[in-house]
């Protein structure tokens, strides 16, 4: 097997202007920020972010290097909004696609399995077709006859995720109640890469929990980055909840420019 | 025992589950899911229940199941789920926005997005609690439709054929959609509340609630009830904390 580490800043030059760029976690769990802190140092712009919305769509808005948006939500999960988030929509600095939290699992997966879209109801009746003029629908080819939202297959550039463990080539292991899509922001990427608490040999994977818990296969991963604490201030669970403080500062910053400068270079350096 | 305003409405949302049967009971904040598992605790004791993260729990705690996401997006898919969200704005069909208010290219102010609301609506029962009854909640026309209403389900014929709006309850009165163009009225009103103070504080024509009709009192919690909402299920008093009157 390869050893496919490295660092953070070595995923940040994958990263170019004009990219889609996959994060994976969900709301303000597990998410990426240590290579997000490595994209923020960077000079990458005009990117297209796909996420289950946390703190990553907040801070990236802040640093204006999104130009688009795709996502179910954008919430800090003990804290509803994100107020960066909100600022750059407000003031019209980001342009979002919102879309049901399950039509965004269904783009992932569509274009994971390199299909053009998959059908469901999610979306029938709501604004979500009426403001995302792209999403069309399709008329089953059976019986029915029913008429179904086609999500598009939603192809990233590039994907980060983060996860507890893995080992050097890419095989990786949450140990979290929950996956949410991280596979399938991997799935549907070009390019791949994650950051893990720990690299461990392979063969201490299984200590750590059950051969159900090794959800991300090396297939599916092209760098490895060791990341102590790297979804901080985000949970991680088990290894550690979300740094609440942390949290409340990240969220206060956003009423006075000089903390939030404050902020964002200690969040940053 | 005399019940405060926050314990008729957590077992008004609870009636919302009568009769569901061996369903995932969803309550998005913190007197719905209270309701939730009010109703399980008494009434609707087939209910599935999840500890808010990713796991099944039975009545005790017990861990019973696995319950990630992908697990409950399967559930509403399915259409064995029944809701009960939140609404920064709904109109008289139940039309429900949480995603912006103003323009939604450019919101005045930008909410939650659309998170599971169309995708719910469309496949499975739902319901709504909206703990500050107001002109600004209860409007003519939403500015963004997050959840769809009776009028968009009824327009999307056979397709729509799982839209389920139940109920909506407030910190004032419960309201349905039982009348015959399904649009909302007035079934209740919480103890200590007159009716023209909700026809006041809706924006819309509300059914149920013209002079000299005659309408009900919301039902008292039972002492059972208010003995489990008081020392089991909110013993911390949060409920409390998110109705205003």
């Amino acid at each position: 097997m390869r050893d496919k580490r490295l660092s953070a800043f070595d995923v940040a030059a994958e990263i170019r202007d004009g990219m889609t760029l996959g994060v994976g976690g969900w709301g303000s769990r597990r998410k990426p920020m240590a290579l997000l802190r490595a994209i923020l140092r960077s000079s990458v712009k005009d990117l297209t972010i796909v996420s289950y919305g946390g703190p990553d769509v907040g801070l990236l808005c802040a640093a204006g290097k999104v130009r688009r948006l795709v996502t179910g939500f954008v919430s800090l999960d003990s804290i509803p909004l994100d107020p960066h988030y909100r600022a750059a929509r407000q003031q019209g600095r980001v342009e979002a696609v919102e879309l049901d939290e399950g039509m965004l699992q269904w783009g992932l997966y569509a274009a994971s399995l390199r299909l053009p879209f998959l059908p469901t109801r999610a979306g029938l009746g709501s604004d979500v077709l009426a403001l995302a003029p792209h999403v069309r629908t399709v008329r089953s080819p059976y019986e029915d006859g029913e008429e179904l939202v086609a999500v598009p297959a939603i192809r990233l550039d590039v994907a980060i995720c983060h996860l507890n463990r893995a080992d050097a080539s890419g095989n990786a292991q949450f140990l979290g109640p929950d996956l949410y899509f991280d596979d399938l922001f991997l799935g549907a990427a070009a390019r791949r890469f994650i950051s893990v608490e720990q690299v461990v040999p392979t063969a201490e994977l299984l200590a750590g929990g059950s051969i159900h818990t090794m959800k991300i296969h090396r297939g599916l991963v092209d760098g490895v980055v060791e990341a102590p604490r790297g979804a901080h201030f985000t949970e991680c669970v088990p290894d550690y909840g979300r740094d609440e403080a942390m949290q409340a500062r990240y969220v206060a910053a956003a009423a006075d420019p000089a903390a939030w400068n404050a902020f964002y270079s200690e969040l940053v350096s | 025992m005399t019940a405060a305003r926050h314990e008729v409405c957590a077992v008004a949302l609870a009636e919302a589950f009568r009769g569901d049967g061996e369903i995932l009971a969803s309550g998005i904040g913190v007197l719905p899911s209270i309701a939730a598992r009010l109703a399980r605790a008494t009434f609707a004791p087939d209910l599935l229940l999840t500890d808010g993260v990713a796991t099944l729990v039975e009545a005790d705690g017990t861990p019973s199941g696995w319950m990630p996401y992908r697990a409950i997006f399967d559930l509403v898919w399915s259409g064995r789920r029944h809701v009960i969200m939140g609404a920064s704005q709904i109109d008289r069909h139940g039309n429900q926005n949480i995603a912006a208010i103003g323009d939604p290219r450019r919101p005045k102010a930008q909410l939650l997005g659309m998170r599971g609301a169309p995708g719910n609506t469309i496949n499975h029962p739902t319901s709504y609690w909206i703990p500050s009854h107001s002109l600004r909640s209860f409007v003519a026309k939403v500015d963004v439709v997050s959840g769809v209403g009776h009028d968009r389900a009824a327009a999307l014929g056979p397709a729509g054929r799982f839209h389920d709006l139940r109920r909506v309850v407030t910190d004032l009165a419960v309201l349905d959609f039982a009348t015959p163009d399904r649009t909302m009225r007035l079934v209740s009103t919480h103890p200590g509340v007159a009716v023209a103070t909700v026809v006041e504080r809706t924006g819309f024509p509300l059914a149920g609630a013209s002079p000299g009709e005659v309408v009900p009192e919301t039902r008292q919690p039972t002492d059972e009830e208010l003995d489990l909402l008081r020392r089991v299920l909110d013993p911390r008093g949060l409920a409390a904390k998110e109705v205003a009157s």
